[in-house]
């Protein structure tokens, strides 16, 4: 994806360290995201942006379905309405917290399934390699050849809109990439010597997986996870905004977009509200990713 | 060198065999068939039957595939459902008019993100550095698609500067006013391969700046330009791949910043031909576009041999 | 004749060098106050433990240390050159054609992407304005001169299709393609094999020889320094703790610590005594202690060592040592000397 590159997949020393340095590693990682100021403020903002719209009643006055036409378009400041209204009257703030609902889960959910299917397939592929390796990578390279965007809409496109689809695209557009990220870690790690190590002890290739690799390659797994979540929030909107993702009624940021694009010639500040969201949210997640990614760093 | 550009380029033949299949395979789990979409349901089932028939609907799939392969091959990407125009003369258009969007964004963005990055690392831990690195991350945060009705709101809306919509013209942009609806959009395509390349760079070169070579360099007494020259040459291998990526989430993606802005590109055509459930044209645009994607990588990883011989694998 | 005189006078002259690395976190002191001189045509090893300032020292010579956290203080002079007065563009003037540099790691130390002709070329280029073409020829004389065999083939090679030591080889030739006076070498053969690091010791001390280069060798490796150095000064957290004549230095350490590292090698313990390894771990460059660096781990140690470093001490016109007690003739450190051992030996 977009920030494929970014996630340099671990330096094979400096896994080998971290074996070696075992708990304190972690401890250590931890200490450094304590004190990196902006990661946590990060941290914090998603929190309070989670607990927002979970408890969304709480945090709004205005039901978000319930418009009326006599109060299309009123602009930010409106007396009630702080945010403004919609161009069918409802309230933008109420819509914008409960948009998240469904933004949030469309952004979250696709990246955790393709974690766990293109993790494992990936941890497959490079711990076996041989035939396994080779059937799991020439797949990945079809995948690879769409652009993941165009795989997406192509997806959603001919299956029709909706969340499942959705979130069923955005999984296999972010499978590939995780995959080749997985499986270049941990072919990393398959060939440093304590993992050679483990097996001329006689240790059972089961073990040696569970111990060895998943310690060393799931940090790099995760932080580039963390990385492609932003990409995703994007993207979901994205296809919203195209009407392939959630449909109308729903309150979703990308939807509310495309929705209020007609009141961009007469409100076009209210027009761009729910984009607000959008980029804060994935922001906070690049730089929630790149901290990580810091802390994680053994080399600084 | 010549091996490696073969090997490469035969190596893309079973990729795009899979390309194809996955188009097909996707087609085929839509809901309803061609016929479903042509015909309005009122019409009596027998007459879909034998439609069914005629189009050879009733074939395996495996023999539809193959038919509809051998037709792809030959440059036959069928007729529009709802234009009646032959797919290939739309697809073309569309896809130059996106050309003309994507090669100025990808020129504006990948030089930019080079410069960007470049000067962040040399300024490493400066504010420039965390200027230039703040402006990256905003760019690979931003919606695009949003970038571009924020910016139609502010200089077509509010400042009445620069067109909101469309083209307005054909083919090659000969005029200012031409270039007036280029803007834009251009800027707005531009955002994510900046902010995407020059955080490769600039961890790139801080990296390749660490290494024992660059002490090599100033030991033999050599200016900061050759210097500079030789960090590039060593990070561009990286920086290539990644913009030929982008190159075609450009032309991939452009369906967002299209749809934003009408732009009568491949993008908006996809567009249109998923409403119009325009089957032909939607997976003749698909193909073709992974298929560019598929040009495009090949390029690179030949271009990235040839910057750096122990990539001739 | 203005060579005659420089000739006589040190090309290479250190005052009381100190580095230090500023960071974040800690100030590390790394070089603690090294001072020697270096005659035209002359080898200087220094010996020392891993860690111990001896790269740092080297890269000082030239300048070569980053330059936002690094302090540099004492006084530099490299073939008539004020190292530490010159501003960068100066400076880039000397760096390879007054003195040059070969790294222990040829494999990282020259450019990937670039053909070993080019790197060599571009270095005439940049210092003799010739012509590529004409530097080319010129870097494919210098492959001959290394010994590289079928030169002009190689000269279009890439780093990583040579072998190491003949990586290495191109790398000498890179350092000597604008005949520098002074020549730095940074452990240049422990990366390779033995076989090897025996044929790029014999270059080197032929090239010097006939180029009548002055040689600063680093290295742990007590059986290279010997073959090479006229001079030995063994290092120790950043200090010269002795300082002396190869032969004098291997026969009769004049430091605790010398003699320690002579017994923990198979070379300086030859025939008959165990091989011993020096307890203890060399000190915390971020905090030294007060005294003596080497006392913690000295089995002569005495309360007056901790109480401040040992300034030198000249034994006799050609030695140096750093040491209360030897200075004091208070210990014994020469078992049977080294020519002895040598003659007793298998
Ligand atoms: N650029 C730097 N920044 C901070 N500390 C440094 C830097 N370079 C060296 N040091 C520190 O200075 C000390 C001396 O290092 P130096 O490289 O000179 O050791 P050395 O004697 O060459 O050892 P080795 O045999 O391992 O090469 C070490 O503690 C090292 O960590
Ligand atoms: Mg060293």
């Amino acid at each position: 994806m977009a920030d494929a590159a970014a996630a340099l997949p671990a330096d094979p020393a400096v896994a080998l360290k971290r074996a070696q340095q075992g708990k304190s590693y972690w401890q250590r990682v931890w200490e450094r995201l304590r004190d990196d100021k902006v990661t946590l403020a990060v941290i914090g903002v998603l929190v309070v942006l989670l607990a927002m719209v979970v408890f969304a009643p709480w945090f709004t006055v205005h039901d978000p379905y319930t418009g009326s036409a006599l109060r299309r378009l009123k602009p930010i400041g409106t007396p009630g309405h702080w945010l403004g209204t919609d161009e069918v009257g409802r309230d933008l703030w109420s819509r914008m917290v409960y948009g998240g609902r469904l933004s949030l889960l469309a952004g979250v959910v696709p990246v955790f399934l393709a974690l766990l299917i293109g993790g494992f397939l990936g941890v497959l592929a490079g711990f076996t390699g041989g035939l396994v390796n080779s059937a799991i990578m020439r797949l990945t390279d079809v995948l690879y050849a769409f652009p993941s965007i165009l795989l997406a809409i192509a997806i959603t496109g001919i299956l029709g809109a909706g969340l499942q689809n959705t979130i069923l695209a955005l999984t296999i557009s972010f499978i590939p990439p995780v995959i080749r990220i997985s499986e270049s870690v941990t072919t990393q790690v398959r060939h440093l010597d304590f993992v050679e190590a483990a097996r001329a002890s006689g240790a059972r290739p089961l073990t040696i997986m569970r111990y060895h690799i998943l310690n060393n390659v799931l940090g790099p797994i995760l932080v580039y996870a963390t990385s492609l979540i932003s990409i995703c929030i994007i993207l979901a909107a994205g296809l919203s905004f195209l009407g392939l993702g959630v449909t109308p009624p729903s309150a979703e940021w990308g939807l509310m977009l495309n929705n209020l694009r007609q009141a961009l010639w007469v409100s076009p500040f209210v027009a761009a509200l729910p984009g607000v969201m959008i980029f804060i949210t994935s922001m906070c997640f690049n730089l929630m990713s790149d901290g990580l990614r810091q802390a994680m760093d053994v080399r600084l | 060198m010549w091996g490696y550009t073969l090997r490469r380029l035969l190596y893309a033949v079973p990729v795009l065999l899979g390309v194809s299949m996955l188009v097909f395979a996707l087609i085929q789990l839509a809901p309803g068939d061609v016929v479903d979409i042509l015909v309005p349901p009122e019409v009596p089932k027998e007459i879909a039957d034998d439609l069914r028939r005629r189009f050879r609907l009733d074939e395996p799939v495996y023999i539809q595939y193959v038919a509809w392969l051998s037709r792809l091959l030959v440059g036959d990407f069928g007729i529009s459902f709802f234009t009646n125009r032959p797919v290939a003369e739309e697809l073309f258009g569309a896809l130059g008019n996106t050309l003309v969007l994507a090669l100025p964004a990808a020129v504006l963005g990948f030089l930019l993100g080079v410069l960007l990055g470049a000067l962040a690392a040399y300024n490493h831990d400066t504010w420039l550095d965390k200027l230039f690195s703040a402006t990256a991350i905003i760019g690979v945060s931003l919606p695009h698609y949003w970038v571009g009705i924020v910016l139609v709101a502010i200089f077509a809306v509010v400042l009445n500067m620069l067109p909101a919509q469309g083209m307005g013209f054909e083919g090659i942009p000969t005029s200012w006013e031409h270039v007036q609806h280029l803007i834009l959009p251009v800027v707005t395509l531009s955002l994510i391969p900046m902010g995407v390349i020059s955080r490769l760079v600039r961890a790139n070169v801080l990296e390749i700046l660490s290494q024992e070579f660059v002490g090599t360099l100033h030991a033999k007494g050599l200016m900061n330009r050759r210097v500079l020259y030789h960090t590039l040459k060593n990070a561009a291998p990286s920086a290539l791949a990644l913009m030929g990526l982008q190159f075609g989430y450009l032309l991939g993606g452009s369906i967002l910043v299209e749809t934003v802005f009408n732009w009568p590109g491949s993008g908006g055509l996809m567009n249109l031909a998923i409403f119009r459930r325009d089957v032909p044209v939607l997976s003749a645009t698909i193909v073709v576009l992974a298929t560019i994607f598929v040009v495009i990588n090949i390029l690179v990883d030949v271009l990235q041999a040839l910057i750096d011989p122990r990539m001739r694998r | 004749m203005t060579e005659m005189v420089l000739a006589k006078q040190p090309v290479v002259s250190v005052e009381d060098l100190h580095v230090r690395f500023v960071m974040r976190d800690a100030t590390v002191a790394a070089v603690n106050g090294v001072s020697f001189e270096l005659e035209a045509g002359k080898v200087l090893g220094i010996l020392g433990e891993s860690g111990s300032g001896k790269s740092v020292t080297l890269r000082a010579l030239m300048r070569l240390l980053p330059p936002v956290r690094t302090r540099i203080e004492g006084r530099i002079r490299v073939a008539g050159h004020e190292i530490t007065a010159m501003d960068e563009a100066a400076l880039r003037e000397v760096r390879g054609t007054k003195v040059a540099m070969i790294f222990q790691e040829p494999m990282i130390a020259l450019d990937p992407v670039f053909t070993i002709g080019m790197q060599i070329a571009e270095t005439i280029v940049r210092h003799e304005g010739v012509s590529y073409a004409a530097a080319n020829r010129r870097a494919l004389q210098l492959l001959d001169m290394v010994q590289i065999p079928s030169a002009a083939r190689r000269l279009k090679a890439y780093p990583h299709e040579l072998s190491g030591g003949m990586r290495q080889r191109a790398m000498i030739a890179l350092a000597l393609s604008c005949r520098p006076s002074v020549l730095l070498a940074d452990e240049p053969t422990t990366a390779l094999d033995v076989t090897v690091q025996i044929q790029i010791i014999l270059l080197l001390r032929q090239l010097q020889q006939e180029l009548g280069m002055a040689v600063v060798f680093v290295t742990h490796d007590v059986g290279v320094v010997v073959e090479v150095a006229d001079r030995i000064a063994v290092m120790y957290a950043g200090r010269f703790v002795e300082v002396g004549p190869t032969e004098a230095v291997i026969d009769s350490p004049a430091h605790p610590y010398t003699a320690g590292l002579l017994a923990s090698t198979v070379l300086g313990s030859a025939s008959g005594r165990r091989l011993e390894t020096i307890s203890g771990m060399p000190p915390d460059l971020r905090a030294l202690p007060e005294g003596c660096s080497f006392a913690p781990r000295c089995r002569f140690s005495e309360d007056r060592c901790r109480a401040a470093m040992p300034a030198e001490t000249t034994l006799t016109t050609e030695r140096m040592t750093r040491c209360l007690r030897v200075a004091a003739r208070e210990i014994d450190l020469a078992g049977p000397s080294l020519s002895q051992r040598k003659a007793f030996g298998p």
